[in-house]
C-alpha cells in the first residue's frame, strides 16, 4: 500500500493527513464490501423468518451471555479508539496496552460467544434457524479473528519501533476495522436478540 | 497548495526520463514477470487471459450450435450438452466479460488520469492471479470431466446435493467466491485510484466516460459481488455441511436462491457493459474529430443505471408466483431503466452527425455498436413488460437479447478499443485492411446468428434443451444461426490472426496516429514503465485538442511539471477538483501478491477437497505472505526541500 | 469508397426490414409452430398478446428509426473542404440540443404509455371473468407431469398424466406444485409461464377458445431430460369433454385376450411399484397413471409417439430413448415384454 508522506514537518492537523493515505481509503471500501455481505446475510435471515414463521422460533434466544457480551465489545471499541489517540499524540507505550485491552476484550468475547455456542439445543444442520444463526454468528466470529489478528499485529510493529509517530495511519485504519466489527454485531444482535419480541 | 509548492517544476528531459526508467523498469525475466506490479504489464496479461476464456467459450457454443443445427442430434449427450451450455455461460460472464474490461482499464486508467500506476499496485498483482487461478480451478473440473451442469444461475433445488450430488456444483461454487475476490480486490483499487491519482487539473467534470463507466461499474461490484459469493457459500454449506438454506423438506428456500443470485446479476450486467459503453464514449469521438455530444448527461447517465440497475432484479424472477404489487414496481422500475440509456443512445449518433466520420475498423466497431444497443435494449424493454416476459421467458428471445447486449455492448466495444489503443499499447498499428475483413466477417455472422433467435424464441424453442423434435417450426432458424455462429468465429479469428500479425510486422506507430485528444496520447507508443516523465497538469477534458477547440483559455501543462523521481512516486491530488495534495510513494516488484494467490486458491482447493489440514496449511501461508506485504518499511522524514532539492 | 459503403447500408437496411416482416409473418400465420404465442385462442392469452404485438411494433419502429438516423449521421453529406487534421466546430447548435431534448421526451411518454399498459394488462388477467369451471392440480416431476383433476366429491377425482382435455369457452384454474425441482408450466397459445416450486403453490388459469390441441413445454430447466418434458392439451365442446372425463373414471376392465391377460401378471408383479392402473392391484404413484394410457398421443412426455413398435420399444430400452429418465431398464424376457405391452394396449 502507498504511504503518504507528510510534506511540512510542522503540519499541525493530523485528521487531514489520514485521509491522505491510500490505506484509509482502501478500508473504506474493504468496510463496504463486508457489510454488503452482513446486509445479505441478514435479509436472508429476514426472508426465512417471514417465509417459516409458523415454524419460526417464537422466544428470543437468552440474552445472559449475548447483553454483556454486546457491551464487552463496545467497550473494546473505546480502547482501540483511546489505543488510536494515545498513538496520534505520540505516546506509543499508552497505545499499546490500549491495543492489549482491546485484544484481551475481544478474546473474551470470542470465549463466551464459543460458550453460547455450545449452550445451543439446536446445531447447523437443525434446521433453516440453526443454519442461519451459527453461520451468521460464524462469520461475525471470522472477523472478529481476523480484528484479533490485525491488532496483534500492531502491538507487534509498535514494540518494534516500526511505527514512528510520522506514520499515523496504521492503527487509525485498524481502528476503523475494528469499529465495523462493533457495529456489525450490533445488527446481528438486534436481529437474533430483539426481533422477536417485535413481532 | 502551498507545501506542493516546496517540490521544484521541471522540464521533461531525456536526462530525467533515464532517470526514472531506472527507478520504474520491472526485473527482467521469468522472475521479473511474476513479481511486476507494472499496472501495463498486468493490464495485458488480463485481456490475454480473458480472451483465452472467450475462446474456450466460444468453441463451447459452436459444440452446441453444431448439435441445434437440426433436430433430433445427439452427438452431445443431454448431460454433456449441459455441462457445455453452463460452461460457455459461466465462461463468458464471468472469466470473460468482466476481467477483459478490468484488463483494459487497468492498462488505460493511469495514462488517461495522468498518473503512474494505479492506487494499490500489487494489489492489482493479486487481483490478477486470483482471477487466473480461478480460471484454472474452474476448467479443471471440464477436464475431469465434473463441470457444472445446472447452468449459469445454478438454480436450486436441481443444484442441490439431492439432485447433483456430484463435485460438480461445488467446484463452480468454490471457483466463483475465488474469483469474486479478485473482482471485489480490483473495484476498490480502481475506486480508491479514481479518487487519489488523478492527475492536478483532472477534476471530476473531466474525466474520460470510460473511467466513469469503471468506476461505476467498481462501486457496483463493491456492493454487489457479496451477493452472489454468498449464495454460493450458503450452497456448498448446504450441500456438504447439511445446513438447510434451500432445503425444502425442512423450510429451506429455493426462491432465496434467486433473490441473492439476481441482486448481484442485475448490477453485474450493467457492470459488464458500463465501461465497455465508456470505451465507446471516449473513443467513437476521436474518429468524428469532435468532443463527446452531451458529455455531462452520458456521465450521469452512466451512474444512474447503475443505481436503478439495483432495483430491478425481480424482472428474472417474474414466472415465480410473487404478488402482483411487487412485480408491477419492478416491472416499472425496468421501464424507467431504458432512459439513461437512450440518452446515451442519442448522444452518440448525435457526435456522429455532427461530427466528420473517418471510417477506420475502430469506427465501424463503435458505430455498428449503436445499432445493436438498440436492437439488445428494445428486447430487454419487452421483457419489463410482466404479462409479455411470461411468454418471453426462457425462450431464444432472451438468448438473442442477451446475445445483443453481451456481444453488442461488450465484445463490439472491446474489439473496436484494442483497434484504438493497440498502437499505444504495442507500438504498432493493426491492419486496416484485415480490420475491415475481421469487422464485416463478426458483424454479419453476428446478425445471421442471432437476429433470427428472436423469431425462433416469439416460435416457442425454449431454452437449454439439448435437440428438438423436427416438427416445431424451428429447423431452419436454428441452421441459419449456426451458420451464422460459424462466420462469427471466422471473424474473431481473423482478429487473432491481425493481432499475431501486427505484432511482428505491423506499422510502427506514433505517439498518436488517431490524433486524439486524451492524457494517454502524449506519452510514447508503448509507454515507458513510469508512464508520465513529469505529472502533466490538466485544464480541460481534451488537453491535445485545446489549441484547436477554442473552448477555453487555459492550456494543459504537459512538459513542465513535478518530477516525482524520488524512488517510485506518483501524485496524490483531492477527489472533487484534483487539487495536489501528498506524494504517494509506490511499492517496488514483489512476490507477495504470487504467493498470497496461491495460498488463497490452496485454501479453495482444500475447501473442495474438504481437507482441514490443507486449508490451515493454505492460510498460514497467506498470513505469512500478507505480513510480508503489509510490513512497514523504516522511513525516517525528510525534509522536502532535502529531498528534491 | 463511401458511396460503396452507403450503398451497402441501404441494401443492408431494407434486407433486415424484410427479414424482420418475413419472419413475424410466419410465425403469426397460419401454419403457427405449435409453441408459438403470436396467436392466441383464449381471453387469457389474447389480452398478453396484444401487449405483446404492441411492443413488439414499438421495438421495430425504434430499432428501424434509430438504424436509419445512425445510417444518416454517417453518411449525410458534409462540406468536404474542412482540412484533414481539422477539428468540427463544437458549439452544439441550439437545434441539436432541442432535437436531443424531443428524442429524450419521446422516449419517456411512450415507455410511460407502455408501464401503464402493462399494469392494466396485468390486472386484466390475473383473475378469470367468471368462477372456473374446475380445478387441475398439475404437479412436474423429472420429467413428466402428473395432472388431477379435483372435485368436491371424491368420487369425481382422477389422474392423468402429460396430456389433458378441458371444456372451451369457461376458464380452468390450475394448482401448481412441484415434486423435486423447479419447473414451469406453459401453454403458450393460451396462457405465460407460472413456476411449479417445490415447497409452494403457484395458481394459474386458462381459458381455450377454440376446439384443439395445445402443445405445452416445461419451462424451466430442470435436468437431463427438460428437453423432453412437454404438455399436450385438448380443447373441446362440453359435451365431448364430459365424454372424455367419464371414460377416465373407469377403472381398467379385465383384458379378454390370453395374451393380454398374461401381460396383466407381468405388470402387476414388475410394474406396480412405480405405476397404477385402477382396476388393478398396481397403485405405484412414482410414475405416471397409465390407467387409459392408449387415449394419449405420445410416450415418455412427448418423446415418442403412441403407436407401432414405439410402446415395446420404449418398455424394453427406456435409457435409450431418454437418457437419464427416471424408468429404468426392467429385465424382462421377449414374451413378458410382448404380454406386457398387448396388455397396456387394451387400456383405452
Amino acid at each position: 500500500m502507498a504511504d503518504a508522506i507528510v510534506l511540512r514537518p510542522d503540519r499541525g492537523s493530523v485528521s487531514d493527513d489520514l485521509k491522505k493515505s491510500s490505506g484509509w481509503w482502501g478500508m473504506l471500501f474493504l468496510v463496504a464490501t463486508e457489510a454488503a455481505v452482513f446486509a445479505y446475510l441478514l435479509f436472508s435471515y429476514y426472508y426465512m423468518a417471514i417465509e417459516n414463521h409458523s415454524v419460526w422460533p417464537s422466544s428470543a434466544p437468552s440474552m445472559t451471555l449475548a447483553l454483556p457480551n454486546t457491551i464487552i465489545l463496545l467497550v473494546s471499541s473505546v480502547t482501540v479508539w483511546w489505543a488510536d489517540r494515545q498513538y496520534i499524540a505520540g505516546r506509543m507505550t499508552e497505545a499499546m496496552g490500549c491495543l492489549a485491552a482491546s485484544v484481551g476484550l475481544g478474546v473474551v468475547f470470542f470465549g463466551m460467544q464459543l460458550i453460547e455456542w455450545h449452550n445451543k439445543t439446536f446445531t447447523l444442520a437443525s434446521d433453516p434457524y440453526g443454519s442461519l444463526y451459527f453461520t451468521i454468528t460464524g462469520f461475525h466470529m471470522a472477523h472478529i479473528v481476523v480484528g484479533l489478528v490485525i491488532m496483534a499485529t500492531l502491538i507487534l510493529w509498535l514494540a518494534l519501533g516500526h511505527l514512528s509517530d510520522r506514520r499515523n495511519s496504521a492503527v487509525s485504519i485498524a481502528a476503523i476495522y475494528w469499529h465495523f466489527v462493533d457495529a456489525v454485531w450490533l445488527t446481528v444482535f438486534f436481529t437474533f436478540y430483539i426481533t422477536p419480541y417485535l413481532s | 497548495m502551498a507545501q506542493i509548492s516546496a517540490i521544484p517544476i521541471v522540464d521533461a528531459t531525456p536526462e530525467l526520463a533515464r532517470k526514472l526508467d531506472g527507478i520504474w523498469t520491472s526485473g527482467s525475466g521469468v522472475l521479473g514477470w511474476l513479481s511486476s506490479v507494472d499496472h501495463k504489464s498486468i493490464g495485458i496479461r488480463y485481456i490475454v487471459t480473458a480472451f483465452i476464456f472467450l475462446l474456450m467459450g466460444g468453441v463451447e457454443a459452436l459444440i452446441m450450435r453444431v448439435q441445434l443445427a437440426r433436430p433430433d442430434q445427439h452427438f452431445l449427450t443431454p448431460e454433456q450438452y449441459n455441462e457445455f451450455f453452463t460452461m460457455h455461460g459461466v465462461s463468458m460472464i464471468f472469466w470473460y466479460a468482466s476481467p477483459i474490461l478490468s484488463g483494459i482499464s487497468n492498462y488505460i486508467w493511469p495514462l488517461l488520469l495522468g498518473s503512474r500506476d494505479m492506487a494499490f499496485p500489487r494489489l492489482n498483482a493479486l487481483s490478477y492471479w486470483i482471477y487466473l487461478f480461478s480460471g484454472i480451478f474452474l476448467y479443471a473440473s471440464f477436464a475431469a470431466g465434473v463441470a457444472p451442469d445446472a447452468g449459469w444461475f445454478n438454480y436450486v433445488p436441481y443444484a442441490s446435493m439431492d439432485y447433483n450430488p456430484g463435485i460438480n456444483i461445488d467446484v463452480y461454487s468454490l471457483a466463483l467466491i475465488l474469483l469474486g475476490i479478485s473482482t471485489t480486490v480490483g473495484a476498490v483499487n480502481f475506486i480508491v485510484t479514481l479518487l487519489r491519482t488523478r492527475a492536478p487539473g483532472m477534476s471530476i467534470n473531466r474525466l474520460p466516460i470510460m473511467v466513469w463507466g469503471t468506476l461505476t461499474a467498481s462501486v457496483g461490484n463493491v456492493l454487489a459481488v457479496p451477493a452472489v459469493s454468498l449464495a454460493f457459500f450458503l450452497l456448498w454449506l448446504d450441500r456438504r455441511f447439511g445446513t438447510h438454506f434451500y432445503d425444502v423438506p425442512t423450510g429451506g428456500q429455493p426462491l432465496l436462491w434467486q433473490h441473492l443470485f439476481w441482486m448481484f446479476g442485475h448490477p453485474w450486467v450493467y457492470a459488464i457493459v458500463l465501461p465497455a459503453m465508456g470505451i465507446v464514449s471516449d473513443a467513437l469521438p476521436v474518429f468524428c474529430r469532435r468532443p463527446l455530444f452531451g458529455y455531462t448527461v452520458v456521465a450521469l447517465s452512466t451512474v444512474l443505471t447503475m443505481v436503478i440497475g439495483f432495483g430491478v432484479w425481480v424482472h428474472h424472477m417474474f414466472a415465480t408466483g410473487l404478488p402482483n404489487i411487487g412485480m408491477s414496481f419492478f416491472s416499472a422500475a425496468s421501464f424507467v431503466i431504458v432512459i439513461p440509456s437512450a440518452v446515451a443512445v442519442f448522444a452518440w449518433t448525435a457526435t456522429i452527425a455532427l461530427g466528420r466520420p473517418r471510417m477506420t475498423t475502430a469506427f465501424l466497431f463503435f458505430a455498428s455498436f449503436i445499432v445493436m444497443f438498440v436492437i439488445g435494449g428494445v428486447s430487454g424493454f419487452m421483457t419489463a413488460a410482466v404479462p409479455v416476459d411470461w411468454q418471453l421467458t426462457d425462450t431464444y428471445f432472451i438468448v438473442a437479447h442477451i446475445h445483443y447486449v453481451l456481444i453488442g455492448i461488450n465484445v463490439f466495444p472491446v474489439i473496436g478499443g484494442i483497434y484504438y489503443w493497440f498502437p499505444k499499447m504495442t507500438g504498432r498499428m493493426l491492419s486496416e485492411r484485415l480490420g475491415k475483413w475481421c469487422f464485416w466477417l463478426t458483424f454479419i455472422g453476428f446478425n445471421v446468428a442471432f437476429l433470427p433467435m428472436h423469431l425462433t424464441g416469439l416460435r416457442g424453442m425454449p431454452r437449454r434443451i439439448y435437440t428438438y423434435g423436427p416438427d416445431f417450426g424451428w429447423n431452419t432458424l436454428n441452421m441459419i444461426s449456426s451458420i451464422g455462429a460459424f462466420v462469427l468465429a471466422i471473424g474473431i479469428l481473423l482478429f487473432l490472426v491481425d493481432v499475431a500479425i501486427s505484432l511482428r510486422r505491423g506499422a510502427r506507430a506514433v505517439d498518436n496516429p488517431w490524433d486524439a485528444p486524451t492524457l494517454e496520447w502524449a506519452v510514447p507508443s508503448p509507454p515507458p514503465d513510469y508512464n508520465f516523465v513529469v505529472i502533466p497538469k490538466v485544464a480541460s477534458r481534451h488537453p491535445l485538442w485545446e489549441d484547436r477547440l477554442g473552448e477555453t483559455g487555459e492550456r494543459s501543462l504537459l512538459n513542465r511539471g513535478w518530477a516525482l523521481d524520488d524512488g517510485r512516486e506518483t501524485l496524490a491530488t483531492t477527489s472533487i477538483d484534483a487539487e495536489p495534495d501528498a506524494i504517494l510513494k509506490m511499492p517496488e516488484d514483489s512476490f507477495a501478491p504470487l504467493i498470497l494467490a496461491i495460498s488463497l486458491s490452496g485454501l479453495f482447493v482444500a475447501m473442495l477437497a474438504q481437507t482441514v489440514g490443507g486449508g490451515v496449511l493454505a492460510l498460514c501461508v497467506g498470513f505469512i505472505a500478507m505480513l510480508t506485504w503489509l510490513w512497514p518499511e523504516r522511513v525516517t522524514f525528510r525534509p522536502v526541500e532535502e529531498s528534491h532539492g | 469508397m463511401n458511396a460503396l459503403l452507403r450503398k451497402l447500408g441501404k441494401c443492408g437496411f431494407r434486407l433486415f426490414l424484410a427479414s424482420v416482416l418475413a419472419g413475424l409473418g410466419s410465425a403469426a400465420g397460419v401454419a403457427a409452430p405449435p409453441l408459438g404465442y403470436l396467436q392466441s385462442f383464449g381471453s387469457k392469452a389474447d389480452s398478453i398478446l396484444n401487449l405483446t404485438w404492441g411492443l413488439l411494433i414499438i421495438s421495430i419502429l425504434v430499432v428501424v428509426v434509430m438504424t436509419a438516423l445512425v445510417l444518416w449521421a454517417i453518411f449525410r453529406s458534409r462540406d468536404v473542404s474542412k482540412d484533414e487534421r481539422g477539428l468540427e466546430n463544437i458549439e452544439s447548435s441550439k437545434r441539436s440540443v432541442h432535437v436531443f431534448e424531443f428524442g429524450l421526451g419521446l422516449t419517456m411518454l411512450i415507455l410511460i404509455g407502455c408501464v401503464a399498459w402493462t399494469m392494466v394488462t396485468l390486472a386484466a388477467i390475473d383473475h378469470p371473468h367468471e368462477k372456473p369451471a374446475f380445478t387441475l392440480e398439475i404437479t412436474g416431476q423429472q420429467w413428466w407431469w402428473k395432472i388431477r383433476y379435483l372435485s368436491d366429491q371424491p368420487s369425481q377425482i382422477f389422474t392423468t398424466a402429460n396430456e389433458f382435455h378441458v371444456p372451451v369457452g369457461v376458464p380452468i384454474k390450475i394448482k401448481l406444485r412441484s415434486k423435486d425441482v423447479i419447473h414451469s408450466f406453459w401453454v403458450p397459445a393460451l396462457t405465460g409461464k407460472t413456476d411449479l416450486i417445490p415447497g409452494q403453490i403457484n395458481t394459474t388459469w386458462l381459458e381455450a377458445d377454440k376446439p384443439g390441441v395445445y402443445s405445452g413445454q416445461c419451462a424451466e430447466y430442470c435436468g437431463a431430460q427438460h428437453a423432453h418434458m412437454g404438455l399436450r392439451l385438448i380443447a373441446e365442446s362440453a359435451d365431448k369433454f364430459e365424454a372424455w372425463r367419464k371414460d377416465q373414471l373407469k377403472s381398467a376392465s379385465e383384458p379378454a385376450a390370453s395374451n393380454a391377460k398374461a401381460g396383466l401378471v407381468v405388470f402387476e408383479s414388475r410394474c406396480a411399484g412405480c405405476h397404477a392402473v385402477r382396476g388393478t392391484s398396481a397403485g405405484g404413484a412414482y410414475g405416471p397413471d397409465l390407467s387409459h394410457l392408449m387415449t394419449r398421443a405420445t410416450l415418455a412426455d412427448g418423446t415418442i409417439p403412441n403407436k407401432g413398435g414405439y410402446l415395446a420399444g420404449w418398455i424394453a430400452d427406456p435409457q435409450h430413448i431418454k437418457p437419464g429418465s427416471r424408468m429404468p431398464r426392467v429385465a424382462l424376457s421377449g414374451e413378458e415384454l410382448q404380454a406386457v405391452t398387448a396388455y397396456l394396449r387394451t387400456l383405452r
